[in-house]
């Protein structure tokens, strides 16, 4: 046997395992996704095959249904508030942090820091009480002012990293070019940091649109719902009709696979970058 | 000149330099330095002491209360919500549960996931796919994933149970996240699903960090792929497995969405974690000051841990950056 044969007899193994490993990941969604064109008797009599005949009703009486649309809507603009918020107040206090010597900044930089351990479960029930006092339950302000606050920590903690690596000699010269400290932040600084202000965003999207604890108890009408809510509910308003379930989880999941496949590289950076620098 | 500030060179780990003064500067220039920075803090600032650290305080203060969530907390009890904690079974069960699924994460899932990055570090064909595909149910909320696996760990009819039941073996299926003993692998099975590519992500990432000249010198001295691993690449991933232990291990720690969506804890309390005790005392049972005490519990635990952590395990990755502490003390 030749060396080239025995080395690809070699790689069969990996093969196997890989292609076994994926196809544990693609099943359940696989599944979903063509258990939705079923109607739910088809599906209990022919679990497996392709449906016969194609049902696509449960899908397009999703799409038809404006409460759907409302979700998607309120999850966008949730997550892009959150996002403006989270990421310029955090831009502002990492180049402070990052840039600046003064009495401090350790103790302020450690206590942003320390905050990398409150999940939103910790705080949840001071923070219920405290919206429910500013009247701010059943107001996208509720959900958004709080996502920012704790996004602040890890995006705090990846601009700093970033905004370090800049060199000082273009501060220099800004400065004696008569640029203010927010001149150079403003003109140099952000414009330079792009990928890495890019980064920061996608991470407070996907943590924001993924997000339920918070949306669950602050909205108690249906205006503002986003979708993980809209799944419960879906779900719990559907539990006999299976068929229907899985078809509103595969449009449930579209917008963040479509951001995922968009957006791919930058979030992969972001993650990596977030957990070696911080 | 608007203000001066001094660029500062040192690395996050080493305090900073106070400016260098030739003279003693007037007291209102350095009033104008100091202010300047904490400025552009203060939007951050806010809107973390208003929404983050104000609550947490605000618990720790219910939490010495008996208090219903109405009017303000009056009825005070000490530490009683603390004792009454630690002597409640099912709290006692939560930490338990949530130990057993540090274990599971650090013994299982992370191991597996390393020996995926491995494995995709090499030549295949179709590489980028499996990345791909490997990371993508990380994008997906936890509630998404809760209500596919509860469909898919439906007793009888889910897929899993007709899989079993078309080869011939229903008497392994049934009951999945219905079963005391089954519920927390099963939900172990969903957080690797859901997870393990974003830990490969991880360790693919230092993988690539690896220069490749010291695997060539390792084989032509003859050491063989085990030897090269265990040798080069683990010791040269040191930083990244930490980090990824210790995301795995506060993950753990905190989880909550996932947990609610697919059993609310249930059966009878075992797939329970804090955070879900927190939650049922908090919001359905309205018991606020002893649902504070858990609260408080959680965020402790995860502080001791990260500090501990920190102290001993990640000392020597100075890039580390939960507290700036100096290596050398």
């Amino acid at each position: 046997m030749s060396a080239g044969v025995r080395r690809k007899l070699r790689s069969v193994p990996l093969y196997v395992m890989v292609w076994l490993v994926g196809i544990a990941m693609v099943t359940p969604l696989l599944y979903a996704l063509v258990s939705g064109f079923k109607s739910t008797d088809q599906l209990s009599d022919n679990a497996f095959g392709l449906p016969s005949p194609w049902v696509t009703s449960n899908y397009t009486d999703v799409l038809a249904s404006g409460s759907f649309w409302r979700m998607l809507g309120a999850s966008t603009l949730i997550a892009v508030g959150t996002t403006v918020l989270t990421v310029g107040a955090a831009a502002l206090a990492a180049f402070a942090l990052a840039r600046f010597a003064f009495r401090g900044r350790e103790v302020l930089f450690t206590l942003f820091a320390v905050g990398l351990m409150f999940p939103f479960a910790v705080a949840i029930l001071p923070l219920f009480v405290l919206l429910r006092t500013f009247g701010l339950l059943d107001n996208p302000w509720g959900v958004i002012l709080p996502q920012a606050a704790f996004g602040l920590p890890i995006t705090i903690v990846i601009l700093r990293g970033f905004f370090r690596e800049i060199p000082g000699e273009l501060e220099e010269a800004a400065t004696l070019d008569g640029c203010s400290a927010f001149g150079f932040f403003w003109r140099i600084l952000l414009p330079m940091a792009r990928p890495a202000l890019g980064t920061v965003s996608i991470l407070a999207i996907v943590s924001s649109w993924n997000n339920f604890l918070l949306p669950l108890l602050v909205f108690s009408d249906q205006t503002w719902w986003t979708i993980p809510i809209g799944v419960q509910q879906f779900q719990g308003q559907y539990a006999t009709d299976i068929a229907r379930v899985f078809a509103y989880l595969i449009l449930a999941m579209v917008p963040a696979l479509a951001f995922y496949a968009v957006a791919e590289r930058q979030l992969i950076g972001g993650i990596t970058m977030g957990a070696t620098k911080g | 000149m608007a203000s001066t500030y001094v660029k500062d060179p040192t690395p996050a780990t080493v305090p900073p330099r106070q400016p260098v003064t030739r003279a003693r500067r007037p007291l209102a220039r350095r009033i104008v330095d100091w202010l300047t920075p904490f400025c552009f803090t203060l939007p951050a600032l806010l809107l973390f002491g208003a929404l983050v650290l104000a609550p947490i305080l605000y618990a720790l203060y219910v939490s010495l209360f008996n208090w219903g969530g109405f009017g303000s907390p009056s009825d005070y009890v000490g530490l009683d919500n603390y004792s009454r904690l630690l002597r409640d079974p099912v709290f006692l069960g939560d930490l338990w549960r949530g130990l057993l699924l540090v274990l599971f994460s650090v013994c299982v899932q992370l191991p597996f996931a390393l020996a995926m990055a491995v494995l995709l570090n090499q030549k295949l064909r179709g590489r980028a796919l499996y990345r791909m595909l490997f990371f993508a149910p990380y994008v997906l909320s936890e509630v998404i994933t809760g209500v596919l696996f509860s469909m898919m760990f439906a007793p009888d009819d889910g897929l899993a149970d007709r899989v079993l039941g078309s080869v011939g073996l229903d008497g392994l299926g049934g009951l999945w996240f219905a079963d005391q003993d089954h519920v927390l692998p099963t939900l172990f099975l969903v957080m690797t699903w859901k997870y393990f590519g974003f830990h490969m992500m991880l360790y693919l990432a230092g993988l690539q960090g690896i220069p490749a000249e010291l695997h060539d010198a390792a084989r032509i001295d003859g050491a063989g792929a085990w030897q090269r691993f265990r040798h080069i690449t683990l010791p040269l991933l040191g930083p990244t497995v930490r980090i990824s232990v210790f995301l795995s291990v506060i993950g753990a720690i905190q989880l909550f969405d996932l947990v609610w969506v697919v059993t609310q804890g249930g059966p009878d309390h075992h797939s329970e974690t804090m955070a879900v005790t927190m939650f049922q005392f908090g919001f359905k049972r309205y018991q606020i000051g002893y649902a504070s005490a858990i609260s408080i519990g959680m965020f402790l635990i995860s502080l001791v841990f990260a500090l501990i952590y920190q102290r001993s395990v990640l000392r020597r990755d100075t890039q580390g950056a939960l507290t700036t502490m100096r290596a050398s003390r």
